[in-house]
């Protein structure tokens, strides 16, 4: 598999970044116009991980036509995933002081730990969690809509229904996930304190390496000869079935992929928020991510990247400065994007410059 | 010769109204058909039980004997040999020619496959020899969306080629063609059935004159007529039909 | 009974204010006697103030039961005495006036002993019962059924001979032969078991399994099988009452999917701002109910029924311009026209959020949706709802007709089966595009209407509908009005029906999943077109 120039270009812009923001922030002092702030460093480290999830909805709509509107359900539960053990590293610190039950649980008057929280004290089986549940469920729902040969319009609603369906789920207090409040009060993470500037930094670069990771991982798969098969489904799906490609596992491999990198976003994102709740699972959640993938310019890996930063720099930004204008704002962002520019940004760079080609695809519905 | 194809006794109904009502149809191995029939015969809804896009009501579906057709799905039909061209030139518009024939490249179908697939030297003769078949070897990376209507109906023949098919079925291949374009598509074809078989729905006379060849003439979801263009122009029923009360 | 006594103390205490003092001084004066030493003469007294048939002496005596009923050292005044916030209060034993603060040992507690208390509790339960005012006399009834003891038999019996109104009267019958079954004779008891069948709630049913335990022979056979009517008879309410509130939720489902079913069924356009347009009809009734009573106060009514088309216009209108300005050039892009109508559904939302602000807008129901039908054994059916359920049906029919058979519907049902042909014999199919997507709409903003009676007014009204009503259009299949009203139906009755065994959000998340796991077995639905025209 070969990569072209774009690609690394861009793989090389982003190590950069994640080296060089930490060494500003590390060695400038703070009186220099240079010095990235504290809280600046958790702004972007959290943006990555969105840039991650936005990756992975680019990977499955820009390349493969299936349109997601619950991908937030997959970043959500590799939240609650990190979130749990999270929570089990509190240890007796919490506001009860009860070393074998999180607070919540102290609350409810609970006695004992769930069997589905044993495990979680350990962070490797947390990661591994963090991508086995999303992809597990991410594989059975697939397996079932795509073999039945759910597609387009068809699709968004139920996958928008299913994390629906998770949010009310999680909302309850039974399901011993803290229901509304969800997870939070963390303290420290492999022994490093949250709040601290390191642990801070190592979020940061953690964040941007995966995302490398991420990124270079979606390229190889796209300029492979199945990344073609996907794009040729979403163009001729019938073509593709008539060809003998069976279109429903090609689906299912991809959803399964992207449902991962849309957990292990999710798991990146709970340390540097310090929260996870089930308002994650609301269904505007999930159609905001695509917007950040339409801005960008779909099929294009880049743009994705692109939009999802974009936009939660100007969420951050307006919700603070105008917060009335902010939903305004969005929504003008979704009519206009669809209405005037259906390529994105990188996308509509790309074709003026006719050089699509190098893109490897041309975004398209 | 054995029969490649064997359609038996078949019916399938959408909604009160019935597609193809008892239709037998056998095929001979290395035999080019050409099926004519008017609007709403079954032409199409037949191709779509032999690659098992639908399933019939009822009828027995055997490839090569004793493949039972009906009860597999598009993918598995495709694998075991059998190709299809759509009556609209579907090609895959947003990738180059050259990638069209790669994909469709007879291989192992398999998602990991694919992700590791590397293309060998032997591959790329195939593809390079198809390319001149149908005389896209100078457009070979342009997108295929860029292709006129004519260069796509080839392309997709192209890539029919390259599934190495056992049986292949071609949907009105010349619509839309210019006349030239039209006897090069009738001398691939006839080039392309001396080792494989081939059914070949059309409406163009003249087309299936060119073809010279076997016909069944479709009528109301079953064969009406059947034999060499001489033979089922002047049989009666065939007139009436053709020409109506 | 404690319930049922604080009650009526304080319906009588009200009551006492109209009582003329010449009788008032009657009755205080043998209130009096009760301060008498002997028990003898206390039971007299007790006896002429029951056989007073003034209401006001419940208080008294109730006060005396429970040993609260004091005579006052100072003036030998006869009061109640009660506790509150750890301190004791002095009030009038018949008129309830506060007379301040009780210190200890200013007052003597009258004594009652075991066979003045029977007396006591015969005479409080016959007062009650005989009291002039009807809601009272049910109340009693009906709160004597758990408590009342044998001795109140006889002014059971007496009051049910004297009952004119047919409700008190049932209730009456209903606690009498209560009371046999726990105190009659053998033969009452299986008299009153049979009887008891007759009454299917709850009471009755707890009362039967708790005697059917004690119970022996006949009268175990007759308790089972009273107590085995009622049961089915309940389960059979119950069946009811879900099925109501199922066709009820089903009718609301129907409301909010109907517009869509247009939209997206008939013109295959994703409209995510759907639900704003319900909320928008909802507003729409909010803001005539306000201008209209700015010159009609009080005319709820009217201006409800002036909102129904006001809704309409202003929703029809909004979704003309929508489609116009945006949808039209998104067609064949269903995935855009998703995205652009969500952009248009956060806009709508901020927009009615800025000009009405965050919190709930009031709608004011006229009177008559206000209340409810009842129908035997607790089952009650709120008009409202009633009102829902014939406006969706209503609104259904309707648009069944509109879309058959004026012409208007026949020019929508070329455009959306052969769009050239439709353009080719001249019909603008742009024009109808417009129109059938303001109709989709409107139908929205008349959900909207009905929705501001059963909902929160607000900007965030539409969200909780969006999802719910993709399900029903998909569910039942594209393209069919018919699918769509079955769809409704019996999500709102699975959701119902669920309900009492998974628990509400439990109950909704399982009709999720079923949702999804019916539409991968059929992805187009109950109701879906099949044949060529379908695959392509």
């Amino acid at each position: 598999m070969k990569l072209n120039a774009s690609t690394w270009i861009f793989a090389a812009l982003l190590a950069g970044i994640t080296i060089i923001a930490p060494i500003l922030h590390l060695a400038l002092p703070e009186t220099s116009p240079l010095h990235v702030p504290t809280y600046a460093l958790s702004l972007f480290g959290k943006y990555l991980s969105f840039a991650l999830l936005a990756l992975s909805v680019d990977l499955i709509w820009g390349y493969c036509g299936i349109l997601s509107l619950g991908h937030g359900a997959f970043f959500t539960l590799g939240g609650y995933a990190m979130g749990m053990h999270l929570m089990r590293q509190i240890g007796d610190r919490g506001v009860y002081g009860n070393a074998e039950l999180p607070d919540f649980m102290v609350f409810l008057n609970w006695h004992e730990l769930p069997w589905y929280w044993l495990g979680f004290d350990n962070f490797i089986f947390a990661l591994a969690m963090v991508i086995l549940v999303p992809g597990a469920l991410a594989f059975t729902f697939g397996w079932f809509a795509f073999r039945s040969r759910v597609s387009g319009v068809y699709l968004s609603i139920i996958t928008q229904a299913m994390t629906f369906a998770l949010m009310l789920a999680f909302f309850r207090n039974d399901m011993g996930f803290g229901g509304n409040n969800g997870l939070t009060d963390f303290k420290e993470i492999l022994g490093f304190d949250l709040h601290s500037q390191g642990t801070r930094v190592g979020l940061f670069i953690a964040s941007g390496t995966t995302l490398l990771a991420g990124f270079v991982l979606c390229r190889m798969i796209v300029a492979s000869k199945l990344g073609k098969i996907l794009v040729g489904i979403r163009d001729a799906e019938s073509r593709t079935r008539f060809l003998g490609y069976r279109v429903e596992h090609y689906k299912l491999f991809v959803f399964t992929v992207s449902a991962v990198m849309a957990g292990i976003a999710g798991a990146l994102y709970v340390p540097q928020v310090g929260i996870i709740n089930p308002g994650e699972f609301a269904p505007a959640n999930s159609i905001e991510i695509v917007i950040w993938v339409a801005l960008g310019g779909r099929g294009t890996l880049i743009g994705a990247i692109i939009g999802a930063v974009l936009v939660n720099l100007a969420k951050s930004y307006l919700t603070a400065a105008f917060p009335e204008i902010w939903l305004f704002a969005l929504g003008g962002l979704f009519v206009g994007v669809t209405l005037f520019l259906p390529r994105g940004i990188v996308g509509g760079i790309v074709g003026g410059l006719g050089i699509t080609r190098l893109m490897g695809a041309r975004g398209r519905a | 010769m054995s029969e490649i194809l064997y359609l038996d006794g078949i019916s399938v109904s959408f909604g009160g109204f019935k597609a193809l009502n008892d239709l037998s149809l056998v095929i001979e191995a290395d035999e080019m058909r050409a099926i004519i029939g008017p609007n709403g015969a079954g032409k199409t809804t037949m191709m779509d039980i032999i690659t098992g896009r639908t399933r019939p009501d009822k009828g027995v579906v055997l490839f090569q004997g004793d493949i039972d057709l009906t009860r597999m799905d598009e993918a598995e039909i495709a694998n075991l040999g059998i190709g299809r061209k759509f009556q609209k030139p579907t090609v895959f518009e947003s990738h180059s020619v050259e990638d069209n024939l790669q994909l469709a490249q007879k291989a192992p179908r398999g998602p990991f496959t694919t992700l590791f697939a590397k293309l060998s030297g032997a591959q790329q003769a195939a593809i390079d020899a198809t390319l001149e078949t149908i005389a896209l070897a100078a457009a070979r990376r342009r997108l295929a969306g860029q292709l006129s209507h004519g260069q796509k109906q080839w392309l997709e023949i192209g890539m029919l080629l390259m599934q190495q098919p056992e049986l292949l079925l071609v949907d009105e291949p010349v619509a839309g063609m210019t006349d030239a374009e039209t006897e090069q598509t009738a001398d691939l074809l006839r080039q392309i059935a001396k080792t494989r078989s081939v059914v070949v729905v059309e409406h163009d006379m003249e087309f299936v004159r060119a073809l010279g060849t076997k016909v069944s003439v479709l009528h109301e979801g079953s064969v009406l007529s059947e034999g060499s263009l001489e033979v089922v122009q002047n049989d009666p029923r065939v007139i009436e039909v053709y020409l109506g009360r | 009974m404690p319930r049922h006594i604080i009650l009526s103390m304080l319906l009588l205490f009200a009551a006492a204010a109209i009582y003329s003092p010449a009788r008032a001084d009657q009755t205080a004066d043998i209130l009096q006697g009760l301060t008498a030493k002997s028990f003898n003469a206390k039971i007299s007294a007790v006896e002429t103030l029951a056989a007073s048939g003034d209401a006001r002496v419940v208080a008294p005596l109730t006060a005396l039961l429970e040993g609260r009923l004091h005579r006052r050292k100072a003036d030998g005044a006869i009061v109640i005495v009660q506790a509150q916030d750890g301190k004791e209060f002095f009030f009038d034993a018949l008129t309830g006036k506060p007379l301040g603060e009780a210190k200890p040992r200013s007052s003597k507690k009258i004594r009652v002993n075991n066979r003045l208390r029977g007396i006591l509790r015969g005479a409080l339960g016959a007062l009650t019962l005989f009291s002039p005012d009807r809601a009272q006399r049910l109340t009693a009834a009906q709160s004597m059924f758990k408590s009342a003891g044998a001795d109140s038999l006889a002014p059971l019996a007496k009051a049910y001979l004297k009952e004119t109104d047919a409700n008190v009267r049932e209730a009456l019958a209903r606690t009498l032969a209560a009371v046999r079954l726990r105190h009659g004779s053998d033969e009452e008891k299986l008299a009153a078991a049979e009887m008891l069948a007759d009454f299917p709630d709850r009471e009755v049913r707890d009362l039967l399994a708790n005697t059917a335990q004690k119970a022996q022979g006949g009268l175990l056979a007759a308790v089972t099988a009273a107590h085995k009517s009622i049961e089915s008879r309940l389960n059979f309410f119950n069946i009811l009452q879900y099925l109501f509130q199922g066709i009820s939720l089903g009718s609301v489902l129907l409301l909010a999917a109907i517009g869509l079913a247009i939209t997206f069924g008939v013109m295959g356009v994703i409209n995510m701002a759907h639900g704003e347009m319900v909320m928008l009809g909802a507003y729409t009734t909010h803001v005539v109910q306000v201008i209209f009573h700015g010159y009609f106060p009080g005319a709820y009514t009217q201006s409800l029924l002036l909102a129904i088309p006001c809704a309409f216009l202003v929703t029809g209108l909004f979704g003309v311009v929508l489609e116009r300005g945006v949808i039209r050039f998104l067609y064949g892009r269903p995935l855009e026209t998703l995205l652009a109508t969500w952009g248009l559904s956060l806009m709508l939302q901020q927009f009615v959020r800025s000009i009405f602000g965050p919190t709930n807008r009031e709608v004011i129901a006229p009177t008559w949706m206000s209340g409810s039908i009842e129908i035997t054994g607790g089952l009650a059916l709120t008009n409202n709802r009633i009102c829902i359920v014939i406006f969706a049906v209503l609104v259904f029919l309707l648009l069944t007709l509109l879309i058959r058979y004026t012409d208007f519907g026949l020019r929508m049902r070329a455009v959306t089966q052969n769009r050239a042909m439709a353009n080719a014999v001249g019909i603008r199919s742009g024009w109808v595009d417009a129109m059938t997507f303001g109709l989709g709409s409107g139908v929205a903003g008349l959900a909207g209407v009905a929705l501001s009676q059963i909902d929160n007014v607000s900007p965030n009204l539409g969200q909780g509908y969006i999802i719910d009503s993709f399900l029903v259009v998909v569910f039942g299949g594209v393209g069919s009005l018919w699918g769509t009203l079955v769809a409704a139906l019996s999500l709102g009755l699975a959701n119902k029906f669920l309900e009492p065994y998974a628990g509400a959000v439990l109950g909704k998340i399982l009709i999720l999943v079923l949702v999804i796991l019916f539409i991968q077995k059929r992805p187009r639905g109950l109701f879906a077109l099949k044949g060529r025209a379908a695959e392509a």
